[in-house]
């Protein structure tokens, strides 16, 4: 379907005004793969290196943008997310079990009873989210789809949910898979309808107690200033109490643990939200709301710019931004054609190298690099270490979702215990090989570094200071290291 | 204990503590503490006195005789029955309602940012310039800097610009793992980058922390420790800014009440527990240095008036904001003030602002430091100070 709308002509013709189309990067060095690598997956290694090189950097993007529906995982990965409950179990009928659980021990009259069953619905929530985490860990590792990886993550900030809010541990997983995955390059009003039906969504930010009468705002809002408009997009207050009253009744069903709309908990009066006004007729009053917020010129802006500081720069350029914007709004917001114009920037390739990493992206990039296609048995110590440096997984309490920006993450303080995550990776395994559970596997694992990559490309980019420190290593377990804490390592 | 306390508070009230001298500039020590997600300041400090307010609040309102006594009109949350009300009752803490800013968005994030960057509304903003580090610089050449830090995992705007401010969350701390020569390698690596001054900064900081909570770790190894959450980071704040930081920043987040917050108890009273108890904390282990120390806390809104249909409350604008320090002249409710009732609400919804921040803050920086007109103008351009003769 996509195809199919790129052809017509009448997009064409708007693109061809909008931008003149351009050739995606050319990159033709091998340390000029590595730039382009470091910025378009989630770190280079190895096998994402030798996947570049054999098609050459304009075809391997296009494929990025566009990749399969189903991703070639390597097995032992796919095995291992195969296991979990995630994949066996839907959502839904997790999350309604888990709710007759916690109604259970509710009405147990004995304490220590009562508690100890609290407790263990508690560790079932909290195992449920480390799964999708484990998941998300894996996939960043591994796939081979590495720009719909980033994407994902981009997306599931954007429209950021916080875990340990109530029982969304349980759902965060399938928030990802249906509503975030599906849709990370493909259209941005599909995107804003699949989180506006989740039950995810609908939970962390108190939708399900919306209803007529009894208005709650907080979606409302963030889903005019997080989500599309941006703070300054044109809105009022007005503007967020209409929306409010057109979200009344998009809740959960509480047996069934799914997305549902309550008509008898829904204002059927007449709203006017942004200027127009929108006849009570119920749940199709919500698809011409996001039909308006998701052409909104400042819905492009808002979105392409924080594309823009995802994947080019802190402070991206205006003339980009409008570029993209223009891509969006005639493309009806398809993210992969809007991508497409970012990569093809002059600004795209000027700032490969410059964009200073996230903990995500710092861990991810690190473990890539150290193991390659070696599949680790558990993403617990990624999880730990993200936890240290203030970036846990689906753990941003606020809805803004995790900063993007140098500033934000290279503090003082960032900085020091980012040093200690470096010397935890490169020393040893750290557990990365070792499997949870009763019975854990464990396989021989050691970081290595100093590999095909490090002597064919990133040894060229390191600076005078940085190869002066390696040379004074002690062993090899410091060289991996002062690798890792080297300013080179800490951009993308 | 409290009655004691509280005895003594009324004795020493009108002389020693009215009387008792602003810190002085050198030794001062501040601390704002941040409450992200606009605090419900109408249950914190009740408008026991106005029928309007239970009637608009149905669910979640206080009844009067169970707040702590402040004023004929005001009574505190009982929540701070055991930590913040003693330090009232000492005259050691003040209250500023109808507080906060001419921000209209009702947005968490614009309107922390906005205060957090202290810049004169409707100019252009410098995201790079927040009025802490304003006042790191403005007081910079005379005083000897004062040491600026941040106890949370990021910089925080408010914290933002030309001076070096150090930053350390306190609520977990690790043993280090790099030691002394390989820190001395890495800071190599970065001596002529621009994190070059972040990477020095970052070890020592670490190391001054380990410092200080060596005593602690070896609590903690023998299973000593007492406190936990907000409690045991405030302590360490305080041992941090005893000796080696004068000027500090913290925040605490979950106070963003959409649903079921709760009156008298629930969950914003566990909030507020949990927050008085560290505000309790650091006084008590800060010890005599607590006469030279003042703490602010803000947070970005107030709430509606009146609860919504989920018996919470929804984004606001006027909020309270406290102070407390050992020579804060307290006991009192400070600031411009208006009668609670439905036609000064503001926009019929919210608490009006009639202490604008930086007008607040500014009076307050004044009377610590002893600022010049010009200082201030350099920390909040535009901005009178208002002197709420809270030193």
């Amino acid at each position: 379907m996509r195809g199919n709308r790129a052809l017509t002509p009448i997009f064409v013709l708007l693109a061809a005004c909008a931008a003149p189309p351009a050739n995606l990067p050319e990159a033709r060095t091998g340390t000029e793969q590595l730039l382009l690598l470091n910025r378009v997956t989630w770190g280079a290694n190895g096998a994402s290196a030798r996947a570049l090189a054999q098609v050459g950097s304009g075809r391997w993007l296009e494929a990025q943008l566009r990749p399969p529906e189903k991703d070639a995982l390597p097995p032992e990965a796919q095995a291992q997310i195969d296991a979990m409950t995630l994949s066996q179990r839907p959502a839904a009928e997790l999350a309604a079990e888990l709710e007759r659980r916690r109604k259970a021990f509710e009405s147990i009259a004995d304490e220590e009873e009562r508690k100890a069953a609290q407790q263990a619905y508690q560790q079932e929530l909290t195992r449920l989210g480390r799964e999708a985490a484990s998941r998300m860990l894996l996939r960043a590792l591994y796939s081979p789809s590495q720009l719909r990886e980033q994407m994902v993550w981009f997306w599931m900030n954007h429209f950021n949910v916080h875990q340990y809010k109530a029982d969304i541990r349980a759902l965060v997983g399938d928030y990802e898979e249906r509503a975030i995955r599906p849709h990370a390059l493909g259209r941005f009003r599909d995107l804003l309808a699949a989180t506006a039906r989740h039950p995810a969504m609908l939970r962390y930010l108190d939708n399900e107690r919306n209803a007529a009468g009894r208005l709650n705002e907080n979606y409302a809002r963030e889903l005019m200033e997080l989500h599309t408009l941006g703070v300054d997009g044109g809105y009022t207050q007005r503007d967020v109490q209409e929306l409010a009253r057109i979200l009344t009744g998009f809740g959960i069903n509480p047996e069934r643990g799914e997305f549902e709309f309550h008509p008898r908990r829904h204002d059927l009066g007449e709203k006017i939200f942004l200027g127009h006004q929108i006849r009570g007729r119920g749940a199709y009053e919500l698809e011409q709301a996001l039909d308006l917020l998701s052409t909104h010129p400042s819905t492009a802006r808002f979105v392409c710019r924080k594309l823009a500081v995802y994947l080019v720069s802190d402070e991206p350029s205006a003339a980009l931004v409008e570029r993209m914007a223009a891509t969006f709004r005639s493309s009806d917001g398809d993210i992969a054609a809007t991508l497409r114009v970012l990569f093809a920037s002059d600004d795209f390739e000027k700032s490969l190298g410059t964009k200073f990493k996230d903990p995500l992206h710092y861990v991810v990039s690190a473990v890539r690099l150290a193991y390659d296609d070696k599949v680790i048995l558990n993403a617990g110590p990624m999880i730990n270490w993200l936890n240290r440096m203030g970036e846990p997984p689906y753990a941003r309490q606020t809805p803004d979702g995790y900063p993007m920006t140098r500033t934000e993450w290279a503090s003082a303080g960032q900085l020091a215990v980012r040093f200690e995550i470096a010397r935890a990776v490169g020393y040893g395994a750290a557990g990365l090989f070792r499997s949870e559970g009763p019975q854990p596997a464990e396989r021989p694992a050691f970081p290595q570094l100093s590999n095909a990559l490090y002597h064919e490309s990133l040894q060229k980019t390191l600076g005078g200071p940085t190869r002066e420190a390696l040379e004074k290593a002690g062993s090899p377990q410091e060289w991996n290291m002062l690798l890792l804490a080297s300013p080179e390592f800490m951009n993308r | 204990m409290n009655r004691r306390l509280f005895l003594k508070g009324l004795a020493s009230l009108p002389v020693a503590s009215r009387l008792h001298a602003a810190p002085a500039a050198g030794n001062a020590r501040f601390l704002l503490v941040f409450l992200r997600g606009g605090y419900d300041a109408a249950n914190l400090l009740v408008p026991v006195s106005s029928g309007f307010y239970y009637e608009s609040r149905p669910n979640i309102s206080i009844p009067r005789d169970e707040t702590l006594p402040v004023s004929a009109e005001w009574g505190l949350h009982p929540a701070l029955r055991g930590t913040v009300y003693p330090l009232w009752e000492k005259g050691q803490a003040a209250f500023v309602p109808f507080a906060g800013t001419e921000d209209l968005s009702r947005s968490h994030f614009e309107t922390q940012d906005s205060i957090e960057l202290g810049q004169a509304p409707g100019g252009s903003r410098n995201f790079q310039s927040g009025f802490l580090n304003r006042l790191v610089s403005v007081l910079g050449a005379p005083l000897g800097a004062p040491k600026g830090i941040s106890f949370t995992d990021q910089l925080p705007i408010v914290f933002r610009g030309e001076a070096q401010i150090a930053n350390s969350a306190l609520r977990n701390i690790g043993k280090a793992g790099i030691d002394a020569r390989q820190s001395t390698l890495i800071a190599d690596m970065y001596r002529n980058t621009p994190l070059g001054p972040q990477v020095a900064e970052g070890f020592a900081v670490r190391e001054g922390v380990m410092r200080e909570m060596a005593d602690e770790m070896e609590a903690a190894n023998r299973n000593a420790i007492s406190s936990k959450g907000f409690e045991l980071e405030a302590r360490r704040i305080a041992k941090l800014m005893k000796e080696q930081y004068n000027l500090g920043f913290v925040d605490v987040g979950g106070w963003d009440t959409h649903v079921g917050e709760g009156g008298a108890s629930g969950a914003l009273a566990t909030r507020l527990d949990e927050l008085g108890r560290g505000l309790a904390a650091y006084a008590d282990e800060l010890g005599p240095a607590w006469r030279d120390t003042v703490v602010t806390v803000i947070s970005e809104f107030g709430r509606t008036f009146r609860e919504n249909g989920n018996r919470g409350t929804d984004h606001g604008h006027g909020t309270v904001y406290w102070v407390l320090g050992g020579a804060v002249r307290g006991g009192e409710v400070r600031g411009d003030q208006a009668s609670v009732q439905p036609g000064t609400l503001f926009q019929n919804r919210d608490y009006p602002v009639l202490n604008e921040y930086r007008a607040v803050l500014g009076g307050l920086f004044a009377r610590m430091y002893g600022l010049s007109g010009e200082q201030l103008e350099r920390i909040f351009p535009g901005a009178r100070a208002k002197d709420l003769a809270l030193l």
